[in-house]
């Protein structure tokens, strides 16, 4: 038995929040990528989208998915004036929401808003890492359960990024109840005979992957990104041994048989757009024009 | 008593499991084992018993009594086996109009190698979906810990009981003190931040009742238990199925809808 690591205090890298602040296009500022450790100017990895040229998928904030997903002057934004609240008096909250909101440029972990992609019309959400590692609070539960109401009443298919540290510890059980709030919404959106694309992006955990993240009807995964219940840390932690490497990655997923597709980013538009058009309700999109 | 001490009391050696409480609000239950996809897991109980002669499905979290009998039932962290027995039985219980009756007991669901690669986040994710559109009526009683999605995932009810020293949280209170101060040993604070005690679950709207527990022990609180669940099953069958399933939606939909929306 490895002892060695085994009374270290364990800490949540997932929690941290706002590691890194969105590039600034002007400096030309460099990134290394963990996989084949070759540094490249932020400009150049923008214009691949965030991927190395070895394959590594970089992260990416919510506006610059927007950005590459959505047709140019689509986009139109919805539900951001529900905000979270410091609902049980949670110490610290109201300053790491601040902090949040200066490191990731936003006032909560998605952004939503109807679109359309290669012409089809859709709800569009994506997470953002950079606000609290994308944890669901309660507006990030309102925000998601907003936009499929919204889709349902519109008779829309929603288009949804997951990326998320899981359920927002500082609203307590009220976030966990965001869960069965989102998850009903799914449910009546799903009734309604509508289509639900599920894309999840590095990492998807906790709380929202036992919730919306799988419910998809189509469920797509970027190379690489961790995807699971528990932490790895919790899950070492009750194991006692390190894991093995690609545990609960996306290629793990796929060979077991819960995701559909691992979709490189390059590509991600062109499938997107076609799975949407073939659930499209709109007569004139179903033989892709 | 603080919120530390009930979490403590909630996971007390001794403390009466889901099978005590199948035993002494039930009669003549019969277990149904197994998901009928992979396993059976001993950390889920299942099966149909009879309320006031009327039958009813019950699922319940069973921790274990003794240490092989723990040992079994992995501590009562279910598998997803477990999530995916639950939902098999509520199914049935659908199907045959019987009313579903869950005891939730867990420190959070079962989160080792295997539970991972057979989908634990996708199985909790089913039964939040499927259980919000359940076609029968719904309570589930808190007996002693409610960790978390392990917990959520019996527990997208029609109404919520709580045992008085039951808690409900979104984290452990362990996993909160790591997170917040790096020291799981200041549990004690944690539990004060996290507000997952019986009483704030009802000034939170997230249960409608609470048992009293008395010091003398439990045989006084069963008959008070199940005289309210016959009751709450009575009135929900009075209503419309379509009102059930409504009220069940907003229930949930109301957490965390501030005036701004």
């Amino acid at each position: 038995m490895q002892l060695n690591g085994l009374f270290k205090k364990p800490h949540n890298e997932l929690e941290k929040g706002g590691r890194t602040v969105p590039e600034d296009n002007h400096q030309e500022v460099t990134r290394t990528c963990p996989k084949c450790g070759w540094s490249l100017p932020i400009s150049e990895l923008w214009e691949n989208r965030n991927v190395c040229k070895c394959g590594y998928h970089f992260r990416m904030n919510a506006r610059q998915r927007i950005a590459f997903i959505a047709d140019e002057d689509t986009f139109q934004e919805m539900f951001r004036e529900v905000e979270g609240r410091d609902v049980i008096d949670f110490p610290g909250y109201d300053k790491k929401r601040k902090s949040a909101a200066l490191s990731s440029g936003e006032n909560e972990a998605v952004v939503c808003g109807t679109a359309q992609v290669d012409g089809v019309p859709c709800m569009l959400f994506v997470m953002d890492a950079y606000y609290m590692m994308g944890s669901m609070g309660t507006a990030v539960g309102e925000r998601i359960t907003l936009a499929f109401e919204y889709a349902t009443e519109h008779r829309l298919p929603v288009v949804g990024f997951s990326v998320s540290g899981g359920a927002r510890m500082q609203e307590g059980i009220l976030s966990l109840m965001q869960m069965a709030k989102t998850s009903g919404a799914v449910k009546r959106h799903s009734d309604a005979g509508l289509f639900f694309l599920s894309v999840l992006t590095d990492p998807t955990t906790g709380g929202v992957t036992a919730s919306f993240a799988m419910e998809g009807d189509i469920i797509l995964a970027e190379p690489g990104a961790l995807i699971g219940f528990a932490g790895q840390r919790v899950i070492e932690q009750t194991i006692r041994k390190k894991l093995p490497e690609g545990f609960q990655r996306a290629e793990f997923q796929l060979e077991h048989g819960f995701v559909d597709l691992i979709v490189a980013r390059e590509q991600q538009k062109e499938t997107i757009s076609r799975l949407l058009a073939w659930h499209s309700e709109g007569e004139k999109h179903n033989g892709r024009l | 008593m603080d919120a530390y001490d009930k979490v403590k009391l909630s996971r007390l050696k001794g403390r009466p499991t889901a099978s005590a409480y199948i035993q002494n609000l039930f009669e003549d239950f019969v277990e149904l084992h197994g998901d009928r996809r992979y396993a059976d897991d001993a950390a889920i109980v299942g099966g149909i018993a009879l309320l006031d002669g009327k039958p009813v499905t019950v699922i319940g979290v069973e921790k274990g009594v003794d240490t092989m009998d723990k040992i079994r039932r992995n501590f009562g962290s279910p598998a997803p086996e477990g999530y995916r027995k639950a939902l098999r039985l509520m199914k049935q219980a659908e199907k045959f109009h019987r009313p579903v009756f869950c005891i939730v007991d867990t420190s959070g669901a079962g989160c080792d190698m295997g539970a991972e690669e057979r989908g634990q986040g996708q199985a909790i994710a089913e039964n939040l979906m499927e259980m919000m559109t359940l076609k029968t009526p719904v309570i589930s009683l808190f007996a002693g810990e409610g960790g978390s999605g392990g917990a959520l995932a019996l527990a997208v009810a029609d109404q919520v009981w709580m045992m008085e020293n039951a808690y409900y949280s979104v984290i452990s209170p362990e996993g909160c003190a790591s997170i917040l101060w790096k020291d799981s040993k200041r549990v004690k604070e944690a539990c004060d931040c996290l507000k997952l005690t019986a009483a704030d679950m009802l000034e939170l709207g997230t249960a409608e009742r609470v048992f009293l527990e008395p010091e003398e022990g439990f045989d006084s609180v069963w008959p008070e238990i199940k005289t309210a669940a016959i009751e709450a099953f009575a009135q929900a069958e009075q209503l419309p199925m379509e009102v059930l399933l409504e009220r069940r939606y907003q229930r949930f939909r109301s957490y965390g809808r501030w005036n701004n929306a």
